[in-house]
Order: C-alpha cells, then sequence, then structure tokens
C-alpha cells in the first residue's frame, strides 16, 4: 500500500495563534541543575530580524539516550526529571529565540564512530514553505566535531562553521548563541532529512 | 575537553552492542510533493528561502527518532475550538476530522495535532492582522487535540473565512486550516494547511500553486462528508493527513554505503 504524502505549506504569519507553548523553551525545567541556554537569532536574506519564525529543536539525552522505542538501544527514560528533549521557540520581534536544555551526549554511529553531541533543529516562518532543518553543535567539543560525520562532509569550513554555536563570552560553559541566516551572506547550512 | 569526549563516547557506546551495525528505520525520500522553497509567486519566499543547495543528512539516531509528546500537554477541550468563551461564535460550525496515516498506511496513534485558522469572517486573532473584518470575541481559533489508536483526530470548529492579503493586486487566500503534526520521529514533522472543497480561489492562491504536482496539491483539499455530520447542528469535513512512510529496520552502515 503506498499513499502519496501530504505536502508542507507555509505556517503563516500568525503561527502564534497555534503553536508556543508557555513550557516551549524549556527542554529541562527551570533550575535544572547543569542547564544551559541557546539562543539567537534569525535573519532573512536582507539581513533584517525574522520576528514571526518558530524555532524547534530535538536532541539526545546527556547519556545519549532517546526516549524512544524507534533507538535500537532501546528507549531509555532521561535520568533528570521533566528532560524532554524537544524545545520550541518563537522568535520575538528582534528575530530572537531561546531555550534552556541540558547538553546532549556524542551518539554511536556509522563503522563504530560517533556523531558530536549536537540538537537537530527545525524552522518554520512565513515566507518559508517547508521547514527548513539545520543542526547545531559545540564549540568546545574541538575532537568530537573534527570527527562528526555530518560536519566533515561539509568541504567548505566557513560553511562548516555556521553550524557551531558560539560561546557567550559572558556566561562561559553555561550560553551558546546561534544564530540563524535563512538567506545570504553566511548563509546557515540546511539540510535535506 | 579530550576527556569528557571520552567518557561521553563510552556512555554512548555502553547500550551499542555493535554501533557498526546499529539497526534504524529509514524514511522514505519524498519527491515531487513538497513546493521549492524558492517559490517567485509567493513573495515572502524572496528572502527568506534559503539559496545554497541543502545538505543531504544521512538519517541517523536523531533523526529516526523525535518527541512523543503524550497526552498530558492536551484536554479534551482543547479540540472544540468553538468552546471555552462567553458564548457561541459566529460562523458555520463544522467537524474537521480524519486519520493521520504514514505513506504505507500504517496509522499514527497518539500523536500530536495542532491546529490554527482565522474566524468566520476571515479575521485571525493575532495583532498582526489589520484586515478590516470582525474578531469575534467567542472566537480564538487554535486547538490541538491527540489521535486515537487507529490515528484518527477530530475537531470541532467554525468555517474559516477567506481573506485578502499583499502579495499581488487584490490577493485573496483560500479558506484554510493550519495543520501540525509530528509522527513519531523528526523526519516525519509536517506543518500544512487544508482547505475547502471547490474553492473558486485555488487557481489564484500561489501558496496553494506552490505544490508543483496537481495531484499532490489536491490532497491539501477535505472531502465533505455528509455522513459524519451532526443532525441540526454541524457539517462535517473529511481530511487525512499522510506522513513520510518507513522501512522497517535498515542497517545504518549498508544505507551510507
Amino acid at each position: 500500500m503506498s499513499l502519496g504524502v501530504t505536502p508542507s505549506q507555509t505556517v503563516g504569519p500568525f503561527l502564534a495563534i497555534g503553536l508556543p507553548w508557555p513550557d516551549g523553551s524549556f527542554v529541562v525545567p527551570a533550575g535544572t541543575p547543569g542547564a544551559v541556554v541557546i539562543g539567537g537569532q534569525v535573519f532573512d536574506g536582507a539581513g533584517a530580524p525574522v520576528p514571526d519564525a518558530l524555532v524547534e529543536t530535538w536532541q539526545a539525552d546527556p547519556d545519549s539516550r532517546f526516549d524512544h522505542p524507534d533507538d535500537p538501544r532501546g528507549a531509555a527514560p532521561a535520568t533528570v526529571a521533566g528532560f524532554r528533549g524537544f524545545g520550541r521557540s518563537a522568535t520575538d520581534g528582534d528575530g530572537r529565540y531561546q531555550i534552556s536544555t541540558l547538553r546532549p551526549g556524542a551518539l554511536p554511529s556509522t563503522g563504530g564512530g560517533f556523531e558530536a553531541p549536537h540538537l537537530d533543529v527545525s524552522v518554520f516562518a512565513r515566507g518559508l514553505l517547508d521547514r527548513v532543518v539545520t543542526r547545531i553543535y559545540f564549540p568546545d567539543e574541538t575532537d568530537a566535531n573534527a570527527a562528526d560525520p555530518v560536519l566533515t562532509s561539509i568541504a567548505d569550513p566557513a560553511r562548516r562553521s555556521t553550524l557551531i554555536a558560539v560561546s557567550d563570552p559572558d556566561r562561559p560553559g553555561t550560553a551558546f548563541h546561534f544564530d540563524i541566516r535563512l538567506q545570504g551572506e553566511r548563509e546557515t547550512v540546511f539540510f535535506d532529512v | 575537553m579530550k576527556a569528557r569526549n571520552t567518557s561521553a563516547a563510552d556512555r554512548a557506546n555502553s547500550s551499542a552492542a555493535n554501533s557498526r551495525g546499529l539497526p534504524l528505520p529509514h524514511y522514505h525520500a519524498v519527491t515531487g510533493v513538497h513546493p521549492p522553497l524558492d517559490s517567485p509567486a509567493y513573495k515572502s519566499s524572496a528572502l527568506r528561502a534559503p539559496k545554497q543547495p541543502l545538505v543531504p543528512l544521512p538519517q541517523r539516531l536523531t533523526e529516526i527518532t523525535g518527541p512523543l509528546l503524550g497526552a498530558e500537554r492536551v484536554t479534551a477541550a482543547d479540540a472544540d475550538l468553538t468552546a471555552g468563551h462567553p458564548g457561541e461564535p459566529l460562523g458555520e460550525r463544522i467537524i474537521v476530522t480524519g486519520r493521520v496515516l504514514d505513506s504505507d498506511g500504517r496509522a499514527v496513534p497518539d500523536t500530536l495535532v495542532e491546529i490554527w485558522q482565522a474566524n468566520a469572517s476571515g479575521r485571525y486573532a493575532h495583532g498582526v492582522d489589520d484586515h478590516p473584518a470582525p474578531l469575534d470575541p467567542n472566537f480564538h481559533g487554535g486547538g490541538r487535540c491527540m489521535t486515537d489508536s487507529l490515528g484518527r483526530y477530530r475537531f470541532v470548529t467554525i468555517k474559516p473565512g477567506a481573506y485578502p492579503w499583499r502579495n499581488h493586486d487584490n490577493a485573496w487566500r483560500p479558506a484554510h486550516i493550519h495543520f501540525s503534526l509530528f509522527g513519531r520521529a523528526f523526519t516525519q514533522r509536517l506543518v500544512t494547511q487544508m482547505f475547502f472543497p471547490a474553492d473558486p480561489l485555488f487557481p489564484l492562491d500561489p501558496i496553494f500553486n506552490s505544490i508543483p504536482d496537481e495531484q499532490a496539491r489536491n490532497r491539501l483539499i477535505a472531502t465533505f462528508d455528509i455522513e459524519q455530520t451532526v443532525p441540526d447542528w454541524a457539517l462535517c469535513y473529511r481530511w487525512d493527513v499522510v506522513l513520510r512512510g518507513r522501512t522497517a529496520t535498515v542497517f545504518e552502515a549498508e544505507e551510507d554505503a
């Protein structure tokens, strides 16, 4: 049996009526020890902030596990209470989004290697007829990033660097900037998944 | 840093008996269905659609898993957009129901469905909407529900109105309801719009027509369903949503080869 897949359409400018959740940006509950903040701005091709976007994140837990039956290692409820793995943040008037989460662990990959710790990201906005998908990596995972099969598949170091968050100098280790440039100069790498 | 990486790798590996043969489901490639991001007739795409080609991302653990958000996020009242206000909203009361399936015909049970829409006058309860049509104090326009064990969902709402927008001269959006679906994996995430049968605005709408294939486009149009109407109370539109299907298990090493 084969059914035709339903096509995507844009979220449009009024997604705020249906999609934001009060706890959306909290991948872990406020006050969870070890929580980090990841945030930034979404920009369009003219460099203007995008105030009507929605950024969603999905990631492994700090023990590199997913609470999901399709993980061949078995579904593993997170050892940290309230860890959801999923974040959702609508951008504000300045195009800013933010989530609060725990850093994910590395993941086993093909050939005995590992994927560096990362978050998968979906961006939805008016003007985007389908979501765009990117990844957030961490700047202090130098060795793991150098061996990551996705990062190493991108030959141009300038392109590759668009996937690596920047540590906040005022909050080292606990806050990271990750801007998303939909188009133009320093356009973020987007994936076909 | 090196010490921590090693320890993260050890943790990741501890429960993977053989990471070389990590058996993962694989979600089918979808071609010729979704609209191209760069669709010039839809003006808002001009500065927002990426110009660089998308980079292929092989499906690994993060892609074949996804948030299985439970019923704790949803109450029964969330599926009735006509409730929760002092009075009844204006407009034509309707039931919108159907199934969430994958392209292999499997039901997608226990998955979150979120919707939002304009009111019967074609006005959104949103500060950015300045269409000179009345707001309805008895209609906000957001709803959510979980699919049941057979993948069925059901909303009670009112039929939204068409509304003008600024894309081109005398542009009007055909009446539609926005839908957001998770499925069971990051790979299946879908946001789309449901339309109503025989809308005269279809040929004029660049968002609807951004989908190149006519058959695919028509899959966004609900079917009027007299069988599921509630006599003397509400008409019914039926609409099934089909997410990407998958093969049960492949070995990642083979898939990447």
